[in-house]
């Protein structure tokens, strides 16, 4: 039971009280998303001159798709609707004019988007468009639609699922044909009801766009729609710009929640315990493993396993026993004793000391390190102790060795700090600590020293270090991350994924990330840079030295050689012989040994053995 | 087996100074040799004593001298040898090292003859304290180099390890530096090693338990462009040994049969869902993908064309700044890039890369296919490894870094922003620095202790053990960890008394509590709740959710995770189950085994036949709340037991539903888990309410009494 810590099972409302006070926890696991898009008439002016053709309903329709694309992989659990506002057509609950509800709130599945992306072609019978509010209506479609939004939201959702409604719209001002004496009053209510979702915990975003030759202005209507202050109103359409983008170039990347492994104590060499929570935030990615399907029916199958006695055939239950072959014998071992063996240790994470940071070498590292942060829940004061002992590690240039003593395999740990990094209020790297999981001796091979030379080995001049230096400067990768590249294999998973599921007719390339930039390489001053670093290292006849070693390797070695010319000239000999004739009129016999290798090597035969053995080779040859 | 076969002889100085670390020589040195009989059985060994009371070689006695060394020919390791090993006799004579040499040389020579293949091995343990004898005829060190080459040309790898005592500030005598001297011409000549340790835990990791054979993962091109190429061989640099993996054990076949193999197949069937009795053949099956909730078949020619193509090769992506790969990404066991062997142009080549990207601050971002095919690309940093030997060529590190798909951005909330109750006082923060600096394992003089590379696996130490013990005595039990390897487990006891002041001065200044203790946990709770049931305070809050009539806890957990289990299956569900939940190699498991045990309870009570599958449902059930408390998903366990009951309630299933309210099981309350949806009232009026609407003023009675019965079944 080790692995489970349930101390924290019977923790009292009030400290959970205090803990949400500074806890940044995750965000909440579910959203539920509805697109609520603009389908009045501006919304069918041509989006862009280069996109002839394309309108910006089509725009908007086909951005949402590649959302939904990227979705369906990277929150799976999200929960979407679609709704269309200033439609022809109604389709509601609340029958409420103008809005039509394309697809309700559900989860998301191939079948959703292909209807999204089919429905283009119906739209103008079923759904339609009309000019935005008419002049002599009361009613607001905007109105309407957050309204029918809210009652969509209340049909599914429940307490911890974030609730988000996108606006899609290129009309800046949706009552400029009301009637002056309605308009404001239609206003006022509209931004009434947006407050009111807000309220109700629903947050209201907008993607606005650009009419043709204008801006589009926020500050007319929107500003109170989505809740702005008026700082943010200068900055929101570039803004509005760049997420209309990322909803588009969203990668397909699964989203992990927030989740803690296991919450376990640092014991001290005081015999205190520092509580702690544990995270993931570095683990490889991989496609989901598959399920086995009958390709008849694509049910899923059931799998059974059975254990069967080798000796006997006989089925059996698992067997608690294990052996283990030692010196000619089968040592034979209960669960309990193998567990016994592996449990060194009751502390969960025992802190030995202190080192500094430059013992931990480059190759002290085994797998992906597990984050640490502290829990106050279970021992108070934990909090504290954690950020002083976290301070004083990076003041000191430290790092904590630790046991971790889990019970499959208990190691020797490094406990680095990490400092927190921001970088325009946006955490880069969070607060806390990262243990690294060391090696033991029996991990570590001396694989410098395997090909050791008993001469003195040459080593760089200080003139190819300085090329080196060069190269090096001229192939800087100046703001390289690790979230710059992506996987290539995931990624053609995900895409072909999504073709079979969508019946898409042609299968994506997707771009492999992890090649080289070519481009850049090509440039003159790297070129240059490769080019004297080679020579210097090199020698500047390295290419042609290079091909002339080439050269003469395809010709193959001095007995190589040999061996051909040998053949040649038992070709040429063979020549003179006619060997169907001899070996018809049974002559072969006559030959002699030397003779009869004349024909083996010419024919590439093996000349080993006996006359005999020669001859019946000639014969199998010949087809006799 | 054959190529790796390994001839060492070991060279152990049992003079007056290494009689207190004889203990620890003999359990390092025994254990090579449990470690060989497993893993290397046809190595040879040989043992040379020096410093002994006694002389018994065979130099000795064909031509005289090398007195006070007592040889072990050499032989196959087993279980004899083993006993030899674990145990040294003490001697009082001064050990001469270089004579033990000599005679080791001799034993091998005589053995394997003067060819300089195969691997031979000396291997001396040694204080380095005697004084090497003056030879008969010139100079000392014209002796040694003599030996030397001898070494040399037989191709001879020799290693050292000089113990020397803890206290590192006296002076050194003479005789020892002297002796270093010697040694360290002695390894230089032979490409091996010494070193000096000052623990016994260091004396125990040094000895390498095995050699390995080298075998590179990629040999070809590192591509720094289009027209240059550094020719390269990676090796393997860590990688962890595992604990052995153990057969399973069948005692089916009978005690006599001296041919059994006594292993368990695993057989594994495909069955169609719909009817439990068809076998779907190979031909019939299909690969299942997620695409949201749904599965996407793909057919045997569209996975072949889901796999990614790969081309080997090694390809440079470019330079960037050391600080742009924080430590923290690296994923995965390390590598080394050497360049080819004999290869003087790489060998430059690679010595200028690495020493300038040392001297820039700079590492290589590289792009690797190792084998052809390979399933997917590695996108790594290399940095560099300058050798310290004239002998060894300079080379670079290699480390996987994080695809974009594999971080996760969490966010967590800044240390600035902390309550004041929370913020470290100045007291405290120098009660903690003071920690910091006294607890040091690396200081300025000595060793650095628990360095990874002598410290060995006390696990596999401790299974090796016992394996050999259990070998000799079937009855044997689990010895306790050896002296040594207890340093690696707790802290150094001679470390904490000698900071005992800055550990009482961190004690007092910095309180942590556990808040059980207090009162505030689950016990007061409990008792709170429940006049007149008294409560156990030795009892673990944990078992309060164990129902103690379904043995859930026979097999320990330990054993379960070291077992994959990768679903629940019928036969052990509740054991599979919490397999599953401690798995931490994916977050997926968690998910997958609570909608598995969902399944599983719906099937068992559904194929319920007067309720003979209900207490295997029961068990499940208990399981799965306890599961989801811990692993924070109230909502799951709470939906599912809503569902139910709305199934079972006044149906055909209503027995069990009474059986569920009997044991008290309800609803996952926020006192459980914060994120549940209901109060523990509602939680409690679930399914006290449950006796219908009619008996809701005697709820709170009933409700009670559940709870006791709950704890009374426990206790």
């Amino acid at each position: 039971m080790a692995d489970w810590d349930t101390s924290h099972l019977f923790v009292d409302d009030e400290d959970e009280q205090e803990n949400d006070d500074y806890a940044v926890e995750g965000e909440t696991s579910k959203d539920l998303i509805i697109f609520l898009v603009d389908v009045g008439r501006d919304m069918f002016l041509e989006f862009d001159e280069e996109d002839a053709g394309k309108s910006y309903f089509d725009v908007v329709i086909e951005s949402i798709i590649e959302d939904l694309k990227a979705r369906i992989i990277s929150r799976d659990s999200d929960k979407v609707g679609i709704c269309f506002y200033n439609s022809r057509e109604k389709k509601n609950p609340l029958e409420s004019d103008s809005v039509y509800i394309l697809r309700d709130i559900e989860e998301l599945s191939a079948g959703f988007i292909k209807e999204v992306s089919s429905m283009k072609d119906r739209f103008g019978n079923e759904i339609g468009s009309q000019r935005g509010v008419k002049s002599g209506s009361r009613e607001s479609s905007l109105y309407n639609a957050i309204w029918v939004s809210q009652g969509m939201f209340s049909k599914t959702a429940a307490k911890n699922h974030g609730k988000r409604i996108f606006i899609f719209t290129n009309n800046d001002d949706p009552f400029e044909d009301v009637d002056p004496s309605l308009k404001a009053d239609l206003k006022r209510t509209t931004i009434q009801r947006a407050k009111d979702a807000n309220d109700l915990g629903i947050s209201i975003e907008l993607y606005a766009l650009s009419r043709p030759g204008e801006e589009f202005n926020v500050n007319i209507f929107y500003k109170d729609i989505v809740q702005l202050d008026d700082e943010d109103t200068s900055q929101f359409m570039i803004r509005s710009k760049q997420r209309f983008n990322d909803l588009v170039q969203q990668m397909r990347k699964k989203i992990m929640k927030k989740r803690t492994i296991r919450k376990i104590m640092l014991t001290l060499p005081t015999g205190q315990s520092i509580g702690l929570k544990t995270f993931a935030m570095v683990r490889p990615a991989r496609p989901g493993s598959g399920e086995w399907l009958d390709s008849s029916t694509n049910t899923p199958l059931k799998i059974e396993r059975s254990f069967i006695c080798s000796d006997t055939g006989s089925i059996m239950n698992e067997s608690l026993k294990r052996f283990q072959e030692y010196n000619n014998k089968k040592i034979i071992f209960t669960i309990d004793e193998v567990a016994q063996v592996k449990n060194v240790t009751n502390v969960q994470l025992q802190l030995l000391g202190f080192k500094p940071i430059s013992c931990l070498k480059d190759y002290h590292n085994l797998r992906p390190p597990t984050f640490l942060y502290p829990n106050d829940e279970t021992i108070s004061g934990s909090t504290c102790a954690f950020v002083a002992l976290h301070r004083a590690l990076l003041r000191f240039q430290k790092y904590a060795v630790a046991f971790h003593g889990r019970s499959t395999n208990p190691q020797l740990v490094a406990l680095v700090a990490q400092e927190e990094v921001t970088v325009d209020g946006f955490q880069v790297h969070p607060p806390g600590m990262h243990m690294i999981y060391l090696p033991y001796a029996d991990d570590i091979r001396p694989a410098e020293k395997f090909n050791v030379s008993s001469d003195v080995l040459p080593r760089a001049t200080p003139e190819q270090i300085e090329k080196a230096m060069t190269l090096i400067k001229k192939m800087n990768i100046k703001d390289f991350t690790v979230e710059q590249i992506s996987n290539p294999a995931l990624q053609r998973h995900y895409a072909i994924l999504q073709a079979v599921a969508l019946d898409e007719e042609d299968l994506p390339e997707s771009k492999d990330e992890t090649l080289p930039d070519e481009e850049g390489m090509k440039r003159p001053q790297v070129v240059a840079a490769v080019k004297a670093f080679k020579d210097a290292v090199y020698g500047e006849n390295h290419d042609t030295d290079e091909a002339e070693a080439a050269a003469q390797r395809a010709k193959g070695s001095m007995t190589a050689q040999k061996r051909k010319a040998a053949a040649d000239v038992a070709a040429l000999e063979a020549d003179k012989y006619d060997w169907n004739e001899l070996a018809e009129s049974g002559k072969l016999k006559e030959l002699t040994v030397p003779e009869l290798k004349f024909f083996l090597n010419s024919k590439k035969l093996p000349l080993t053995g006996k006359k005999d053995v020669l001859i019946s080779r000639i014969l199998t040859s010949l087809g006799k | 087996m054959a190529r790796n076969k390994e001839t060492v002889v070991l060279l152990v100085d049992v003079g007056p100074t290494m009689h207190h670390y004889l203990k620890y020589v003999a359990n390092a040195t025994s254990s090579l040799v449990h470690r060989k009989i497993l893993l290397s059985k046809s190595d040879e060994l040989g043992l040379v004593l020096f410093g002994a009371n006694e002389t018994d070689n065979e130099l000795n006695r064909e031509i005289g001298g090398y007195e006070n060394i007592v040889a072990t020919p050499i032989m196959f390791v087993d279980e004899h040898l083993a006993t030899i090993l674990s145990k040294f006799p003490e001697g009082f004579a001064a050990g001469d090292f270089v004579d033990a040499i000599v005679v080791s040389m001799d034993m091998i020579i005589k053995k394997l003859g003067h060819s300089k293949k195969g691997n031979k091995r000396l291997y001396l343990i040694t204080s380095a304290d005697s004084p090497v004898k003056d030879p008969e005829e010139g100079g000392k060190f014209e002796q040694i180099d003599q030996i030397a080459k001898q070494l040399e040309d037989h191709g001879f790898k020799f290693d050292a390890v000089v113990v020397k005592a803890g206290q590192s500030d006296g002076l050194i005598p003479r005789t020892t530096l002297e002796n270093y001297a010697i040694l360290r011409k002695l390894v230089q000549h032979t490409h091996g090693e010494l070193a000096i340790v000052e623990s016994p835990t260091s004396l125990m990791g040094t000895l390498r338990p095995r050699t390995i054979s080298p075998t590179t993962i990629y040999r070809g091109d590192l591509e720094l462009g289009p027209t240059m190429a550094i020719k390269v061989w990676v090796y393997k640099k860590t990688s962890q040994e595992k604990f052995p993996t153990l057969k399973k054990y069948s005692d089916k076949a009978p005690r006599s049969d001296q041919h059994a193999t006594r292993e368990v197949k695993l057989d594994i069937e495909y069955k169609s869902n719909v009817n439990l009795d068809v076998v779907i053949p190979p031909e019939q099956r299909a690969k299942g993908y997620r695409y949201g909730q749904q599965l996407v078949p793909i057919g045997g020619a569209m996975e072949e064309t889901l796999k990614f193509k790969t081309e080997k090769g090694l390809k440079l992506i470019g330079f960037t700044e050391f600080a742009n790969i924080p430590r923290h990404f690296y994923m995965k066991e390390t590598s080394v890039f050497v360049p080819e062997p004999g290869n003087e142009k790489s060998v430059s080549a690679m010595s200028a890369l690495a020493r300038g990207l040392d001297a820039t601050h700079m590492v290589a971002i590289v792009r690797c296919i190792f084998r052809q095919g390979q399933a997917n690309v590695v996108i790594g940093v290399l940095t560099p490894n300058l050798a310290t030997e004239h002998h060894v060529v300079d080379s670079l590190y290699f480390n996987v870094i994080p695809f974009a798909e594999d971080v996760r951005e969490f966010g967590f909330a800044s240390f600035n922003n902390l309550p004041a109750s929370k913020q470290p006082s100045k007291d405290q923060q120098n009660a903690v620095d003071n920690l910091v600096r006294m607890m040091d394992l690396a200081p300025p003089k000595g060793e650095e202790m628990l360095q990874p590379e002598r410290t060995l696996n006390p696990v596999l130490q401790r299974f090796y053990g016992y394996l050999h013990s259990k070998s000799v005595d079937e009855s044997a039990e689990v010895p306790a960890l050896d002296d040594a390897l207890q340093n690696i487990v707790d802290p150094d006891p001679e470390l904490v008394s000698a900071n005992r002041l800055a550990l009482e001065y961190f004690h007092n200044q910095l309180p942590l509590t556990l808040t059980l203790q207090e009162g505030k946990g689950s016990r007061r709770f409990w008792r709170d709740k429940l006049p007149g049931a008294e409560a156990d305070d030795a009892q673990p809050a944990e078992e309060i959710m164990q129902e103690g009539s379904y043995p859930i806890g026979q097999i320990s957990f330990d054993s379960l995770t070291a077992r994959k289990v990768e679903e629940v299956g019928g036969l052990h569900p509740v054991r599979d189950f919490e397999a599953l939940m401690a798995r931490q190699d994916s977050d997926e498991w968690v998910v997958k085994a609570i909608s598995g045990m969902k399944t599983i309870i719906n099937d068992l009570i559904d194929s319920a036949y007067k309720g003979n599958t209900y207490d295997k449902a029961m068990a499940c059930l208990v399981a799965l709340r306890k599961g989801c408390v811990i692993q924070e998903e109230p909502l799951e366990f709470n939906t599912f037991l809503r569902n139910l009951a709305s199934k079972c309630r006044g149906r055909r299933l209503n027995d069990f539903w009474e059986q569920i309210i009997t044991k008290g099981v309800t609803v996952i309350s926020k006192n459980e888990a914060p994120d549940s949806d209901v109060t523990l009232e509602e939680a409690q009026t679930f399914i006290s309410g449950d006796k219908g609407g009619q008996v809701l003023e005697v709820a709170p009675k009933e409700e009670v009494d559940e709870m006791e019965a709950l704890l009374d079944e426990v206790v």
